[in-house]
């Protein structure tokens, strides 16, 4: 890359912009997102001859979700680049949802030259204090010595260990100043150390518990699809005999067509995943963090079994239950060493017991009434897509059916915000997702409301010719927010209910394709049609409003106290 | 319980406000914190006390190592340590009551550092319980003001077990 190359010990001095972009180049970065601003007008003018594809959201907030999305389908690191001031802050709900998800990211964000740090400068923001506890690290730089080094040690903290988002605050004349690119040499931080391969000892008591066990269930969470972990997962499971349920940030993980599948776990789980927790007799956790939407009331959580967490981060380790078992240790690795050492049990009466569940409480919806049911619409898109599509949401009600309704058999297929709930997050994620994979159909289940919060990145859609379908499950309300306040507050739905645009003209306005289905029997079709269309596609499925989701772990109950399986029953 | 945390961290800014951030975010209550240099530039010591039960402090150990500039976390409970506040204690004292106030002063190993017609300050360091037990034998006297540092603490060498 160093033009004076004669001197290969001689470190080489650039303007800091184009040290930015050619360690950008040094850590393999072919795409990135990000919006323009005064004080990183130096770096996108080295940008410009860079041979780097550059996407421009509408919003930073948008570009900062399809940076987290690109890195959740591909498993690569995210780059977004924001301006100073509102630029940065704009970033922060994208930046706290990366950082509840562990997902990989790099956030570049200009800063007022420092000697006017501090003075209130116009579109001064404190940027790495506003963002210092949503994300994994941050840094400015105000040294031009250390700016090469501090953007490779972002790749490494980002990248390894439980990945997270990273953020480096450049005040643009540290972009203006000669800046050294020293050599590229192994990184050293003292205070960042990863041990990915578990205790020996540790592994064999996991190995011992699990061959004595009578009743088993691999509890398995967004960890897994991080390290890669679904091969070994599926060895695991299948020499020793185990039923494996997911949560939602591990939907993909593990073949749902496969018989040991118990689909997903927690307040709106399957029924027969939070029996068999709640009856097991060793919980394998690989990879979960035992969240409160996972665990329901936690005295009464798996309450007859011995515990094996797999967890790299040690602080996961006990932060919520106790632990009998734990192995720190990426759970891949972990995983592949526990093989060996399984030994196949039949456990006849555990998976009748599993059957029996399964088919007395499969998820269920009134199948035979006119109006259009929201997971009816799923259905049909799994059916078409062959449950093979990219498949992301909002929040709410239709992020549920998304991961109740269509079957996922690969990790990186399901991309939703878990640990924030960002509304918003379907859109700009989906571009994000088509971004990493053209040739791909991506699908962003939407709501109404959430859709609501960042539709105007059809227009990004729109620029890009990126396909991107949009199949809003319209319910004229926060459907999540109506359900609660149905089940909780005597049906008073105060201030649930938006009036909504009409959201084909909107997509036709911003450049995309709009369809409006109210018929049943349209579904079908317009499903097709969505597939088919070569442009960003917009689909507004105006469903039945009253429909909740089930079944349902009121918040505080214990996972076998369900609501709604009698619903179920009737339909 | 009390626990002593001490926390090796790189020396740089804003390290202490993501230590401290951490504490607030996550509700971890401290009862104090000092931070100095080292030996080393590059290294700053923070010595922590809080208040929680074993779970609790595990979790805070746990969740300090995460932060990128924290190197190294001792959880000094059940050790034989050596910790010590600093305090300085301003007293009002009138000439009269000069020899019973230094008599005091001088029972706690206290220096007075400056002195006046209707005060004197006091420089007091010792274990936290003697830091207390000299302001309660002030207090009859009237405190005018009061300046303490969080504990600092270190671990004595098995080894060479002498006196406190
Ligand atoms: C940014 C943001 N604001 C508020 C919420 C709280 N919230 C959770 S679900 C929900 C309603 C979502 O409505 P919609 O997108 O229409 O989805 P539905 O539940 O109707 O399927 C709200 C307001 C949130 N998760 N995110
Ligand atoms: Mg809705």
């Amino acid at each position: 890359m160093s033009k004076n190359n004669n001197h290969p010990n001689e470190t080489i001095y650039k303007p800091g912009s184009q040290v930015i972009v050619d360690m950008l180049l040094e850590q393999g970065v072919e795409v990135m997102f990000g919006y323009l601003g005064g004080v990183v007008l130096p770096l996108f003018d080295k940008l410009y001859d860079a041979p780097i594809k550059f996407v421009i959201p509408r919003h930073e907030q948008g570009g900062c979700h399809m940076a987290d999305a690109y890195a959740r389908a591909t498993g690569k690191t995210g780059v977004v680049i924001a301006t100073s001031g509102p630029g940065a802050t704009n970033l922060t709900t994208g930046l706290a949802t990366a950082m509840m998800d562990s997902v990989p990211l790099v956030a570049i964000t200009g800063q007022v030259r420092t000697s006017l740090i501090g003075n209130d400068a116009f579109q001064e923001a404190d940027t790495t204090g506003i963002t210092r506890p949503i994300t994994k690290h941050n840094v400015i730089v105000k040294d031009p010595n250390t700016l090469a080094q501090t953007i490779r040690e972002a790749f490494h903290i980002a990248g390894n260990g439980r990945p997270g988002p990273v953020l480096i605050d450049i005040p643009v004349d540290m972009q203006l100043a000669e800046c050294p690119i020293p050599p590229k040499t192994e990184i050293e931080l003292p205070g960042f150390k990863v041990k990915s391969r578990g205790h020996g000892r540790q592994i064999a008591a996991a190995v011992a518990a699990i061959n004595d066990s009578k009743k088993p269930v691999l509890y398995v969470g967004g960890g897994c699809i991080i390290s890669g972990a679904s091969e070994a997962l599926r060895a695991v499971a299948q020499k020793a005999n185990i039923p494996v349920t997911t949560t939602l940030m591990a939907t993909g993980a593990y073949d749902q067509s496969r018989p040991e599948s118990l689909d997903m776990l927690g307040m709106h789980g399957s029924a027969y995943a939070n029996y068999a927790v709640q009856y097991a007799d060793v919980l394998i956790s690989v990879g979960a963090r035992f969240d409160d939407r996972v665990t329901g009331k936690l005295d009464t959580f798996a309450p007859s079994a011995k515990i094996i967490h797999i967890d790299l981060d040690p602080a996961n380790i006990g932060k919520n239950v106790h632990v009998d078992i734990p192995v720190v240790g990426d759970a891949r690795e972990v995983l592949e060493e526990m093989i060996d050492g399984l030994e196949h049990r039949p456990r006849k009466e555990w998976f009748e017991q599993i059957a029996a569940w399964k088919s007395k409480h499969p998820f269920m919806y009134d199948k035979k009434t006119d109006v259009i049911k929201p997971q009816y619409v799923i259905e049909e898109v799994c059916r078409q897509t062959h449950g093979d599509a990219i498949i992301t949401t909002g929040v709410g009600q239709h992020q549920m059916w998304a991961a109740q309704f269509y079957k996922y058999s690969k990790p990186r297929q399901f991309i939703t915000s878990g640990g924030l709930g960002t509304m918003g997050f379907g859109l700009p994620s989906a571009i994000g997702a088509q971004v990493a994979f053209p040739d791909r159909t991506v699908i962003d289940i939407d709501g109404d409301s959430s859709f609501n919060m960042t539709l105007t990145e059809l227009s990004t859609a729109a620029m890009y010719n990126l396909p991107v379908k949009v199949a809003i499950l319209n319910n004229g309300f926060m459907g999540m927010v109506r359900q609660w306040q149905e089940l909780f507050y005597h049906g008073r739905y105060s201030q649930s209910s938006l009036k909504n645009p009409n959201f084909a003209d909107v997509a036709e306005a911003l450049g995309c394709v709009g369809i409006t289905v109210k018929k049943k029997k349209d579904v079908p079709g317009a499903v097709e049609k969505m597939l088919a269309e070569t442009r960003p596609c917009v689909v507004d499925f105006h469903v039945d409003p009253t429909e909740n989701v089930w079944p349902m772990v009121p918040a505080g109950k214990s996972l076998h106290e369900m609501d709604g399986l009698d619903i179920f029953e009737m339909a | 319980m009390k626990h002593i945390l001490s926390a090796l961290v790189l020396n740089r800014p804003g390290v202490l406000a993501h230590v401290a951030g951490m504490f607030a975010a996550r509700a971890f209550n401290i009862d104090s914190l000092a931070v100095g240099r080292t030996d080393d530039p590059t290294l700053s010591r923070m010595t922590i006390v809080i208040l929680g039960d074993d779970k609790v402090v595990e979790q805070v150990r746990k969740q300090l190592m995460k932060i990128v500039e924290v190197v190294k976390v001792q959880d000094f409970v059940g050790q034989d340590v050596v910790a010590r506040d600093l305090m300085l204690l301003s007293v009002a004292c009138t000439p009269e009551k000069r020899p019973e106030i230094l008599a005091l002063i001088e029972m706690f190993n206290g220096k007075v550092v400056d002195i006046g017609a209707k005060f004197v300050m006091v420089e007091v360091a010792g274990p936290e319980s003697k830091v207390e037990a000299f302001i309660e034998s002030c207090r009859p006297y009237g405190i005018k003001s009061i300046v303490r540092t969080g504990t600092v603490a270190m671990a004595r060498q098995p080894r060479t077990k002498s006196e406190e």
